[in-house]
């Protein structure tokens, strides 16, 4: 049963954050509101001040720029990016995870910004979008920062976002030359939330040989979407082999901390990560030595 | 609690309602508006037996909360019969046998109808995209899709 609130709605991000700064003892922000609600059911969280955020059409866009790359605004639905024509060219990896991310309906009226602000560590964007390097910017009443998603994410379902703050937009790099990303998830249902998920991003060098730069995210495998930094690092200036793809797996499942719970045991998960990060690197490496030739 | 006014458009009817602000969309749609068509299942947004259109997209109304929906179209099942006359996706689900308990009925006809909206001459797959975001545990899928098949392949005609 859902607790009683008190129901506020901003129709812009000044309204908004006017309403966050007079509420900051006990509010909660809703968007989309896909995941909120369902932990709002379970009485996980009942705020005092619900503040409304959907009906503001301030931060629902999609641009791009080739030279500063791609943002996309925290109401921004996950529907607008599936079908995005300039993010299908720029981005593929992303209209992909999305066409993957829960049904239709859910990404009809669920937003990029609720996603992250929501932090499950087994979310898609979140795994994939700190692939690319993105950003997040958010604003209080007094100024606006950005924090790169993996200073973003603090824990299981914890942000930095502090008292006050609202997230503004997502902010993607244009993707370096020689780049190919592959993101995939395990799951039991197609769909569903992914059990394990790992990202993996790779730049070859300028002879399209060897890896110039390597980015792992593994989603669902710790308190957080992680970077497996040792994995990445036994990529780099290196051609990737079966023998090589052995080990980065290898070094990523023990880089990973995840918990068991219903759907997995925490070795079964170790094993779905070796499994997984060996096919994205091999996806990923396959692809950007299409790119460099 | 201090009630909200709701102004809402559904199935073409404008209606202004005083709501706590913490009843969903679903919630408002069946014990205030007695349109019981749009059913309540897993609670969840996982069944999609909720399914309604929200301007003009479907959304599960169990994950929405009505004051979301202020100043908004929703039609539900009972509005795509058209002066008693069924659409054609309706015939189609009764020629085909489409369903056995019904309850998943109204969410995948919403679902479907608006990938027909979307995609004239939608694929096999495509249909089974388009439903996937809704459950049936008794007919199974096969007739369903063979019901959207049909309609999108041009069986059905509209009567005069």
């Amino acid at each position: 049963m859902i607790r009683d609130f008190i129901y506020l709605k901003a129709g812009s991000v000044k309204e908004a954050l006017d309403l966050l700064d007079k509420h900051k003892d006990d509010y909660k922000i809703i968007c989309g509101g896909q995941s909120l609600l369902i932990l709002m059911r379970q009485g996980l969280v009942a705020p005092e001040n619900l503040i409304d955020i959907k009906g503001m059409k301030e931060l629902s866009y999609i641009k791009f720029n080739s030279k500063t790359g791609l943002r996309i605004g925290a109401t921004t639905i996950h529907r607008e990016i599936e079908k995005s024509s300039v993010i299908k060219k720029h981005y593929p990896v992303l209209v992909d995870m999305e066409k993957n991310l829960a049904s239709i309906q859910t990404r009809n009226w669920g937003t990029i910004g609720g996603n992250l602000a929501h932090a499950d560590p087994a979310g898609d964007p979140g795994a994939l979008l700190m692939a690319l390097n993105a950003r997040v910017s958010m604003a209080n009443k007094e100024r606006v920062r950005a924090l790169l998603l993996e200073e973003f994410f603090v824990d299981f379902f914890e942000t930095a976002l502090e008292e006050g703050e609202l997230l503004l937009e997502v902010q993607v790099p244009p993707v370096p030359p020689r780049t190919a990303t592959a993101y995939e998830k395990f799951n039991i249902i197609k769909n569903d939330q992914g059990i394990v998920s790992v990202a993996a991003s790779l730049t070859l060098n300028e002879d399209g040989l060897r890896c110039k730069d390597a980015r792992l995210v593994l989603g669902g495998s710790a308190p957080v979407p992680l970077r497996a930094k040792e994995a990445e690092a036994m990529l780099k200036g290196r051609k990737v082999t079966e023998g090589l793809l052995e080990q980065v797996g290898s070094r990523a499942s023990e880089e990973a901390d995840p918990v068991a719970d219903i759907h997995a045991s925490e070795g079964y998960r170790r094993h779905l990560v070796k499994a997984l990060t060996k096919r994205m690197v091999k996806r990923a490496w396959e692809h950007a030595r299409t790119l460099a030739h | 609690m201090e009630k909200q006014l709701l102004h809402i458009t559904v199935n073409n009817e404008y209606r202004e309602l005083y709501i706590n602000p913490k009843r969903l969309l679903v919630e408002v749609l069946r014990d205030d508006l007695a349109l019981t068509g749009t059913k309540r299942g897993c609670n969840t947004g996982a069944c999609g037996a909720c399914t309604v259109m929200l301007n003009g997209v479907p959304v599960k109304s169990c994950s929405v909360l009505a004051m979301q929906a202020d100043g908004a179209e929703v039609a539900t099942v009972e509005g795509l019969a058209e002066g008693g006359k069924l659409s054609l996706l309706q015939r189609s689900f009764l020629d085909h046998g489409a369903f056995q308990c019904g309850f998943c009925t109204p969410g995948m006809l919403m679902s479907a109808t608006a990938l027909l909206k979307e995609i004239k001459k939608p694929t096999k797959d495509q249909i089974k995209e388009a439903i996937h975001g809704n459950l049936c545990r008794c007919t199974g899928y096969n007739s369903i899709i063979r019901a959207v098949r049909a309609v999108a392949e041009g069986e059905y005609k509209e009567r005069g």
